[in-house]
């Protein structure tokens, strides 16, 4: 039998990362293919209905997969994550001359998130100003940037449009990935010191791979420890763990995922069990 | 820069190292010093980082998690800020991710020609030669990678004085020079350049498809055959121009002339396309060229002839030194290289050879006018031309170990063509 994994097609190059992935694992003896899909909803159903055995899946998708699992009364886990995947934060960024100080100062302002199903750039700095006494909509208004939608915000375009429009004044703060406002300071999207940091989430976890109850266990077990043998001093594999953006593989993790699972919730993007109910989503 | 208290540096007192950045921020620069600072660490051990830039936090965390260094640092959540003792801000684990990738990684041979590797990695592609090489990149397409195969010690001398020689075809000839010639003698000037054009243009293939096949560790190999390339580029510029300085038209090129030519293009072996293009081609081309300068009826033939002897020489030059070389090492060779002219005989066996007009010419430009006596003296030069050619050809031949009868016997069996 032949293990089939699952991952989002957000940009060309995954075709040449899970190709080398493939000839990777393959030339170690577990027999391994991969199906790509255009948005992470249809791989979590995928998932669930037994067609694949594993998913490369966003946060987002980790906390349907989980839902949509305990629902039917069964079990989903992350079998290993990326070391990059681990104790990630966003932030809530304005420009250095701007009159906000505080997070209060955003009531009645506008905020520039990502598109609809980021974590990252939308739900989970949402979330968090929320927690600081600010509802969405109603404290401030939410400017979104829709791009990649289904992608849950592999594609970094809708974050990139969001800082854009900080700087060009027509948002009054934006929601970024830490990661993302380093690159867009060294890009020149937003030029150093052209931003000031309002808040900063509490560390989250990003993508895991998930694997379903029904899947072989020896071949899903080969699985994890194929990856986390992964070396970077390996000249074979290296290449791979760069493209993917990361330095090792880590055991799995579900403890990273609360503030996701709160925003979820208070968003409205899933239901408890597992289903679409977010407004205007439609990958 | 080791000032403690202000500025950037490291402060190596107890506890774990500090580095204090300052007003400097991960958006200008900040990962080169936390990456110079962390150098003197082992895995595991920690640096203290310190520093007024407010998003230092945020972005010394995202640094961090992208370059598998582990980070302790005031949980955040809320506004930003927090401050460990000491004004420390964080404190970065030092990964090994920058240590592994050079973990296997090797020099590429030594810089200079004595640090040359008889069979250089193909994953060192194209790697300065002396550089240290991570391990895992790309196999380049270079399939000449034995250094017998294509090295000459004499090359790194001879590229120095082929960059050295280079002359620009504007200046270097005068152009303006006055002559007048009787139409049917610059007819046959015509017609020679055109014959030494088409020559030049196979000179310049044959070399430059062989460099772009040579491993780049042989790096003066390369340069040279690539200043080869540049001469015969000049040699087919300033032939044209000469041939059209009076306003009339190309002159011909026979079907037998560009079949010789093609079987200089089909040879895949570097040292047998050296042998056949520079040893015996352009080896004869040394007679052909020097007997132009003698009879060239005005001085823009004679100049760029000369101009081009003068590569030649060198080009012949790496031929014999890179062939005697290989014969050292490789007592078959020769009968490999008897091989190759026997099978280029054979496939030109049918063929007219050198373009009759071009031989005209050559007897036309010899004679110097229309006179039974001048012709007959231009005849008789050309056949001298051909003989001293051979001479040239059997000399070289019996330098590269061959006996003098064998050497007679193959330089017998080279084209008609001369080239």
């Amino acid at each position: 039998m032949t293990l089939l994994m699952g991952a989002v097609a957000y940009d060309p190059k995954t075709v040449t990362i899970w190709t080398g992935f493939r000839a990777w694992l393959r030339a170690r003896d577990l027999p391994f293919d991969f199906l790509l899909y255009s948005h992470y909803e249809r791989q979590v159903e995928d998932l669930l209905a037994g067609r694949l055995h594993a998913a490369w899946n966003s946060p987002l998708a980790w906390v349907r997969a989980d839902r949509t699992a305990r629902a039917a009364g069964r079990e989903v886990r992350a079998l290993v994550m990326r070391d990059t995947d681990q104790d990630l934060t966003s932030v809530v960024v304005t420009r250095h001359d701007s009159p906000v100080a505080t997070l209060a100062d955003l009531k009645g302002r506008t905020v520039a998130v990502g598109a609809v199903d980021s974590p990252q750039a939308t739900l989970l700095p949402l979330e968090a100003l929320r927690r600081a006494g600010l509802r969405p909509g109603g404290d401030f208004g939410v400017r979104r940037f829709d791009v990649g939608t289904g992608l849950h915000g592999d594609h970094v375009g809708g974050e990139r449009e969001a800082a854009r429009a900080l700087l060009a004044g027509e948002a009054d703060a934006a929601c970024l990935l830490d990661a993302n406002h380093l690159l867009f300071g060294r890009e020149g999207t937003l030029p150093p010191g052209s931003t000031r940091v309002l808040a900063q989430t509490e560390p989250y976890d990003h993508c895991n791979m998930t694997v379903a109850d029904d899947a072989p266990g020896e071949l899903t077990g080969r699985f994890g420890e194929l990856l986390l043998s992964m070396s970077f001093a390996d000249p074979e594999a290296r290449p791979l763990l760069e493209l993917e953006g990361l330095t090792a593989w880590h055991p799995g993790r579900t403890t990273g995922y609360a503030l996701l699972e709160a925003a979820v919730d208070e968003a409205g993007f899933y239901d408890p069990s597992g289903r679409v109910t977010a407004a205007e989503y439609a990958p | 820069m080791t000032t403690a208290g202000h500025g950037s540096g490291f402060d190596p007192g107890p506890g774990p190292r500090t580095l204090r950045l300052g007003a400097l921020g991960f958006e200008r620069g900040a990962h080169l010093l936390v990456r110079r600072a962390l150098l003197g660490l082992h895995p595991g051990q920690e640096l203290a980082v310190t520093g007024g830039d407010p998003a230092l936090l945020v972005h010394l965390r995202a640094w961090c998690r992208a370059h598998g260094h582990g980070l302790r640092a005031p949980d955040p959540g809320g506004a930003p800020g927090g401050q460990g003792p000491g004004g420390v801000h964080a404190r970065i684990v030092r990964g090994r991710a920058d240590l592994d990738r050079w973990a296997g990684a090797e020099r590429a041979g030594g810089p200079g020609p004595d640090g040359l590797a008889a069979r250089p990695s193909p994953t060192w592609g194209l790697a300065a030669r002396g550089a240290l090489v991570e391990r895992g990149g790309p196999v380049g397409p270079f399939d000449l990678v034995d250094r017998d195969h294509v090295w000459a010690d004499v090359a790194p001398h001879l590229y120095a004085r082929a960059a050295a020689e280079q002359w620009d075809p504007g200046r270097a000839v005068d152009w303006e020079a006055p002559f007048a010639l009787p139409d049917e003698i610059e007819r046959a000037v015509v017609q020679v350049m055109t014959y030494l054009v088409e020559n030049e243009q196979a000179a310049l293939v044959v070399p430059a498809r062989l460099l772009a096949r040579i491993h780049p560790h042989f790096r003066e190999v390369v340069q040279l055959l690539a200043v080869q390339a540049a001469d015969e580029a000049r040699h087919m510029e300033v032939f044209t121009r000469r041939a059209l300085l009076r306003g009339g038209e190309m002159g011909t090129s026979s079907a037998g002339g560009r079949e010789s030519l093609d079987t200089l293009l089909t040879e895949p072996d570097f040292s047998l396309a050296s042998f056949l293009l520079s040893v015996l081609g352009e080896g004869s081309f040394l007679s052909l060229l020097a007997f132009l300068e003698r009879h060239a009826p005005d001085p823009v033939t004679r100049r760029v002839t000369a101009l081009a002897r003068r590569d030649e020489a060198r080009h012949v030059a790496f031929g014999v030194a890179h062939l005697h070389h290989r014969g050292t090492v490789d007592p078959a060779l020769r009968g490999r290289l008897r091989a190759a002219v026997e099978r280029r005989h054979d496939a030109l066996t049918d063929t007219t050879g050198l373009n009759a007009d071009v031989f005209d010419s050559l007897v036309v430009l010899a004679a110097g006018e229309w006179t039974p006596e001048a012709i007959g003296r231009g005849h008789d030069a050309v056949l001298a031309l051909q003989a001293e050619m051979d001479e040239g050809r059997q000399r070289r031949l019996v330098h590269l170990g061959f006996p003098a009868d064998e050497a007679a016997e193959l330089s017998a069996l080279h084209t008609r063509n001369f080239m």
